[in-house]
């Protein structure tokens, strides 16, 4: 039995409270596989990230094939398959950010921590990653440091903000 | 709920409403909280609370004001009195200065930081006092999370008189006679999509609220949601009994969770109180909406890849025909429109068709929502007649270019727009104008670029935000997107030779003209416009050194 086999049968644990969560969400969706994005939201913030048995779980109870739930979650931007580490830096590069200078934000960032959009640090600290526009184009340039707006930023002020919540220098 | 309890709730909220004397609004649209509002919005109610002033003040959470980057705000009203960037530490000031001792602190409000005299009065500002708000009307004065605050403004006012004396054809005759494009960006006349989804005969029509707002530097709906979703909800269900639809859904970004809960919020106390859901106020007409997340992809925008993505799969758009009018959701006759449509379908409804007609240009009726962004001292956002020049726009509203640079283009209809060049500033905007000059009204937004924004790069962003989005269904907007983001960037880089720009402009044509959908038709618009208006940062790019390395030959 191949490893891909075993993930599409794996039984998740039902006592876990994030499959309580994801189960009374599909419940409360009637188990319509239109519903499928829905689901997917309410995996994604229990799990902060979309893990492969979660998706094999979500597909059974749907009734639909695996194949159509890995294609719908990598069609979508806003679901990811890996781990976006403990603490989040989304840099806007909207067009007014863009303007204002959201590089050298994603310059510095990549200066101080070898990180490049996408990118996960090896002890799973920090995540960064671009969004094409959060709508704050008032406050460009912007960063979303964990859920936390910061608005008309500079880079070193966004390093210092990353450091403050990762805990190190 | 009748229609008698209707008028009674709307004449208690609106007698409560009186009987405060004062009231402040605290700005909590998405900008304002991220530069801290809704602290102050707390501090505030703790400061009144402790003067003994919570019987005559009423200190609510509004939506967004439209001077975004001075938050965040506070409006006193009556007096409409703007504070901006108060703070928990001059918030007690501004309270015993505006309240108490009757004189406002100049150095505090709105805009006197770059204003000889700011006005006491914000309306009497240019910066409002060339707008004209009618989708964006109540945004910022009421509460947008009670019905009570939209029923001091006769909402759902229009719904009641639609259900009880209009047929359904007198309403589309109406939306008609208003002459209101949609405002999604490609303005196809509402009343006549309104008519096509009404023809259709199917025992199940839908009706779609488009609020999936991909273009970067665009927040016209996000705001309006955010603001007055009561007001997009009644427009969804006048639609919704226009056409005959008795399903409604709101397909709204996932970027937007505020914009996501207000809205989620408007429906259940809308539902709570009989005026959407079944038989609404005794009638035989039920009308019932749900929101929908998106996921984060640009081409959702489009009308056939947002329907696949409700129906819950990829977000591929379909060839059409057959328009959503004939076959939309599940295959059912669907109306679509954006979130600025439904705005404005209240309003034209309480004041009449004729009314908004009249506001505008002869082609372009009524008025538009802006999103000002980029190196401009105002940014924030508006709302103007259609036919407002972009000076008018760019240096009377928002207060000209930031650093006292000069203006050197204005970026309209994001990655499916263009540039309109400094020798266009006194061009009257309205949707063909802005097609005649090679770029596209869009959605809203409008970046303001100085003498430093390097346009040949910017054509290369948008090419790189096209060629990410292209959701790869089709050839030439999948391959060609890709072809001319590497050329661009060649070009960008100083490598490009001549052929690589006749390349380009080749390219360009095929993918405008073969794509299957609009996000491959438009994507090169903004490389057309920046060439067409800056033809010479292009030319200068393939002449300049880095050519010259290549031709020479290798020693």
């Amino acid at each position: 039995m191949n490893a891909g086999f075993t993930t599409l049968s794996t039984e998740l644990p039902k006592t876990d409270p994030r499959v309580k969560l994801l189960n009374a969400r599909i419940k409360k969706e009637h188990y319509r596989p239109d519903a499928l994005i829905e689901i997917l939201h309410t995996a994604q913030n229990a799990y902060g990230y979309l893990p492969l048995p979660v998706l094999a779980h979500i597909a059974r109870s749907l009734n639909l094939p695996p194949s159509r739930v890995y294609s719908t979650v990598t069609f979508y931007h806003f679901f990811s398959l890996k781990s976006k580490g403990e603490h989040t830096c989304l840099v806007c590069t909207g067009t007014a950010c863009y303007v204002k200078g959201a590089q050298k934000i994603l310059d510095e960032i990549e200066r101080q921590f070898n990180l490049q959009p996408g990118q996960v640090s090896a002890d799973n600290q920090l995540g960064v990653a671009v969004a094409r526009c959060i709508g704050a184009c008032g406050l460009a340039p912007a960063v979303v440091i964990d859920d936390e707006v910061q608005g008309k930023t500079e880079p070193a002020a966004v390093i210092e903000k990353i450091h403050s919540k990762t805990g190190k220098p | 709920m009748n229609r008698q309890d209707l008028q009674l709730l709307t004449d208690q909220a609106k007698e409560k409403k009186n009987s405060c004397k004062h009231t402040i609004c605290v700005c909590c649209g998405a900008s304002c909280i991220s530069s801290g509002s809704e602290e102050v919005l707390k501090k505030l109610e703790e400061e009144i609370k402790s003067r003994g002033l919570e019987n005559e003040v009423a200190v609510i959470p509004t939506g967004c004001m439209g001077p975004c980057n001075q938050g965040p705000l506070v409006k006193y009203m009556p007096e409409n009195t703007i504070y901006q960037k108060v703070d928990c530490d001059n918030i007690a000031r501004v309270v015993q200065s505006q309240l108490i001792d009757k004189k406002p602190i100049e150095d505090l409000l709105l805009f006197a930081d770059s204003r000889e005299k700011p006005f006491l009065n914000a309306e009497e500002d240019p910066f409002f006092k060339k707008q004209l708000k009618v989708a964006l009307l109540d945004c910022g004065d009421i509460n947008p999370e009670t019905i009570e605050d939209y029923f001091t403004r006769d909402g759902y006012k229009a719904l009641s008189d639609v259900l009880f004396r209009m047929s359904p054809e007198d309403v589309i005759a109406e939306i008609k006679h208003s002459r209101i494009r949609g405002r999604g960006g490609a303005g196809y006349p509402t009343g006549m999509k309104w008519e096509t989804v009404y023809k259709y005969v199917s025992d199940q029509k839908y009706v779609i609220c488009n609020g999936d707002e991909g273009d970067p530097g665009a927040f016209m709906d996000r705001s309006v949601l955010e603001g007055n979703p009561h007001r997009v909800l009644e427009g969804m269900a006048i639609a919704g009994y226009a056409v005959g639809a008795s399903k409604g859904y709101a397909y709204i970004r996932g970027e937007y969770p505020l914009a996501i809960k207000r809205f989620e919020l408007a429906i259940k106390q809308a539902r709570k109180n009989g005026l959407i859901g079944n038989n609404i106020l005794g009638t035989n007409f039920s009308f019932d909406v749900d929101v929908r997340i998106g996921a984060g992809a640009f081409v959702c925008g489009e009308e056939t890849a947002l329907i696949a993505s409700i129906e819950g799969k990829r977000g591929t758009p379909k060839p059409r025909p057959p328009f959503p009018a004939e076959s939309g959701l599940w295959g059912h006759p669907t109306l679509i429109n954006n979130v600025e449509t439904f705005a404005g379908i209240v309003p034209i409804l309480n004041k009449g068709g004729e009314w908004y007609s009249e506001i505008g240009t002869p082609k372009s009726a009524g008025t538009k929502v802006f999103a000002l962004a980029g190196k401009i001292n105002y940014s924030g956002l508006i709302e103007v007649p259609m036919g407002t020049t972009l000076r008018e726009i760019v240096f009377d509203i928002g207060g000209g270019i930031q650093g006292g640079g000069t203006f050197k283009a204005a970026q309209t209809g994001g990655p499916s727009g263009g540039c309109i060049p400094a020798e266009h500033l006194d061009v009257k905007m309205d949707y063909e104008a802005l097609v005649n000059l090679g770029s596209i009204m869009g959605s809203g937004g409008l970046i303001v670029m100085d003498q430093q924004s390097d346009m040949v790069d910017v054509a290369r962003y948008f090419m790189e935000f096209c060629m990410d989005e292209s959701c790869g269904k089709c050839v030439p907007c999948r391959v060609g997107t890709k072809m001319m983001h590497d050329l661009l960037h060649k070009i960008c880089a100083g490598n490009g030779t001549r052929i690589d720009l006749d390349r380009l402009e080749e390219l360009a044509v095929y993918v405008k003209e073969t794509s299957l959908c609009g996000l491959g038709g438009s994507a090169p618009n903004p490389l057309l416009s920046t060439l067409r208006h800056f033809r010479q940062e292009y030319e200068s790019r393939i002449t300049t050194p880095g050519v010259k390395k290549e031709l020479q030959p290798q020693s």
